[in-house]
């Protein structure tokens, strides 16, 4: 849980005199509303402030073990889980926040809540279901260079649209998919919400077991032994049946970019702006012309070119160490674009270590980006982290809705590649393109 | 706090014909920094209602407009209520008044949200959305009348339209009833389960030295 979707579900538990079922099995971080600025600062924001302290008396007062402000373990839930090795194949997880889906990157079953549940969960551990239906999200093919992991889920939702699928679980298969490591496979599950999809999960395999082995939270020795071949056996049977399917090719994704005001709205990078006259859906020609005011883009113009004020490189989509390591290969020894503010937010406290143990943080900071301390940022913008009103962001976190990253600002949806090549031009730029690229 | 009731009601409808409103427009991110349920209602579509300087616009934003003033359900556009799982969305519509939303689907985590908070996500065929959509625009008297009970919305011509609803849910809100209360009757089978299946995280204690 973090801060800000859980204090009225323990106001709501004190009110029943009820405790914390299985602190065992819960755990709490504040990364939403805290600040990315250097963490000896008091949080300037007096809410935001409330709110924190609000989750450590919670926290205290029921026995929940807590990855506050301050410690070493703090980070953006979606990523504080995986890295402790909580987040483990064939387990159920939950948390007030639609980007849990990121979980089921190992094979879990992981969806977000609203706080009523959150409250359910602390109380009984159980929560009331239907079950969904299932979606399979077939991946063959190899990704060529400078495409990567996001531009194939930006595909996907770009595809079935935001709403292709609402009531249904997402199994992500396939070739591209086996191919992926942990970090990318939890970057396509976390935008499942993004496709409508409450879950999205991949089978554990050989990776899922490498990247969680010898983790603080994982099993160890016997135990571990037994959890692997349990875990083994979390696949989809030969030949089962989904309730629907789609497969993609991966040979032929480009690198995407978002144009409009919702997660659905990208195009391959070499692709130009839609036109509304061109919809024959009138719903869909009035929800394009509008995105496309809010935005102020010209159909028909390339999304190769538009200048961008910032690069937002960060969130539980695209704030772990390898999306650092990417950023980092292609802003090493260059100097970002005059007037254009780069911001590289790591997703967790250990990702910032790890990024300054690899001397990341110097190759951001010498290419005139700026290095922060770990959380929600700029994703959310409820952290002193947003875009001036009429400001264009490249970003690298999942939505892009109207004044998703600061009232009146303008996203641009796009992978950690692309908007580090971006950063360098100052307008959105085709990471293929960059030295070591090649089509 | 008691579970919300929901029986009959009818009232007057407000037309929003945009597809997939997020939970951003529906409560923008940086009022969730509250800590309890309340005062909500000036959070809702804040940024469509309101200037920088905190003043209505001009004209104002559909539900501000006050010839639908008190009017109780809102007509969508297709998957309302998309993104967040803020549960401050909710909050926030019923703190305006808004006792249904009437759309031809909503967000998974949406829908579960308004249910238990007593606003009715009810989901509509197109033709019926279509006309109820133009009725809200042309008749401002119109009133529609929802029946819990039945599942059943009545236009204003008298027809009766039966709308699905999920039947747990049903039941709860029309007998008032509080679902974690329900789930704390089910102790012995949690505790079977939990024997069971003891499996292997345990969040207080890392198994590892770091």
């Amino acid at each position: 849980m973090h801060e800000v979707t859980s204090p009225q579900a323990f106001t709501g538990l004190r009110g029943r005199g009820l405790k914390v079922r299985r602190p065992d099995r819960t755990v709490a971080t504040a990364d939403h509303s805290i600040p990315t600025t250097p963490r000896n600062l008091p949080i300037a924001d007096e809410m935001a402030a409330a709110q924190v302290k609000q989750l450590e008396a919670n926290c205290a007062e029921f026995g929940v073990p807590l990855h506050g402000w301050e410690s070493p373990n703090q980070g953006i839930v979606h990523v504080i889980g995986p890295e402790l090795g909580l987040t483990q194949p064939g387990a159920t997880i939950v948390c007030g926040d639609s980007h849990t889906a990121t979980h089921g990157a190992f094979g879990a079953l992981a969806f977000g809540i609203g706080t009523s549940e959150v409250e359910m969960v602390l109380a009984t551990q159980c929560l009331l279901q239907r079950k969904p239906k299932t979606y399979l999200v077939r991946v063959d093919g190899t990704l060529r260079p400078g495409v990567s992991a996001k531009d194939i889920i930006l595909a996907l939702i770009a595809r079935i649209g935001v709403g292709g699928g609402t009531g249904h679980v997402f199994e992500y298969a396939g070739s591209a998919i086996r191919a992926l490591s942990m970090e990318e496979r939890m970057t396509i599950c976390n935008m499942s919400i993004e496709g409508g999809a409450r879950a999205g999960l991949v089978a554990p395999d050989e990776t899922t077991f490498a990247y969680l082995k010898g983790r603080p939270h994982a099993p160890q020795g016997a135990d571990w032994d037994a959890a692997v071949a349990r875990w083994r056996t979390l696949t989809s049977d030969e030949g089962a049946t989904y309730d629907k399917e789609i497969v993609i090719d991966a040979n032929t994704l480009e690198p995407m970019v978002t144009y409009g005001t919702n997660p659905g709205m990208g195009l391959p990078i070499s692709g130009t702006i839609p036109n509304p006259a061109d919809e024959s859906d009138p719903a869909a020609a009035r929800a394009l012309t509008r995105a496309l005011e809010y935005m102020d883009l010209r159909a028909g113009d390339s999304i190769i070119g538009r200048p961008v004020n910032t690069v937002f490189i960060g969130s539980c989509t695209n704030g772990r160490i390898s999306d650092l390591r990417l950023a980092a290969n292609v802003l090493k020894g260059h100097t970002v674009a005059k007037g254009v503010r780069v911001m590289v937010v790591p997703g967790s406290a250990d990702v910032k270590r790890q990024a300054e143990r690899e001397g990341l943080d110097t190759i951001f900071r010498d290419a005139g980006a700026d290095w922060r301390e770990a959380g929600c940022s700029m994703c959310i913008a409820m952290n002193g982290d947003q875009l001036a009103p009429g400001e264009y962001a490249i970003s690298t976190s999942n939505r892009n809705f109207e004044g998703r990253q600061g009232k009146g600002g303008r996203t641009f949806l796009a992978s950690p590649l692309t908007a580090a090549a971006t950063a360098l031009t100052g307008v959105i730029a085709d990471p293929r393109t960059l030295p070591g690229m090649s089509r | 706090m008691a579970a919300p009731k929901v029986g009959t009601f009818a009232t007057g409808l407000v037309p929003l014909p945009a597809e997939n409103v997020d939970t951003d427009q529906i409560v923008p991110a940086r009022y969730l920094k509250v800590i309890d349920k309340a005062g909500l209602a000036d959070a809702l579509f804040h940024d469509w209602r309101f200037e920088a300087d905190g003043s209505k616009k001009s004209p104002p934003f559909v539900i501000d407009e006050p010839r639908y003033a008190g009017h109780g359900i809102l007509v969508a556009g297709d998957n309302f209520g998309t993104g967040s799982s803020r549960e401050h969305a909710p909050w926030a519509l019923g703190a305006f008044g808004i006792k249904a939303i009437l759309a031809t689907s909503f967000a998974d985590i949406f829908k579960s949200n308004a249910l238990k908070n007593g606003i009715l996500p009810i989901v509509l065929p197109a033709p019926l959305h279509a006309t109820l959509m133009q009725i809200a625009k042309d008749d401002l008297a119109a009133t529609v009348t929802i029946d819990l009970a039945t599942a059943t919305l009545t236009t204003p011509d008298g027809a009766a339209h039966h709308f699905p609803i999920d039947l747990f849910s049903q039941k709860m809100l029309l007998d008032g009833l509080d679902e974690l209360d329900y789930i704390r009757t089910q102790g012995g089978k949690i505790e079977a389960h939990e024997t069971s299946h003891p499996g292997t995280i345990n969040t207080l204690q890392p198994n590892t030295p770091r």
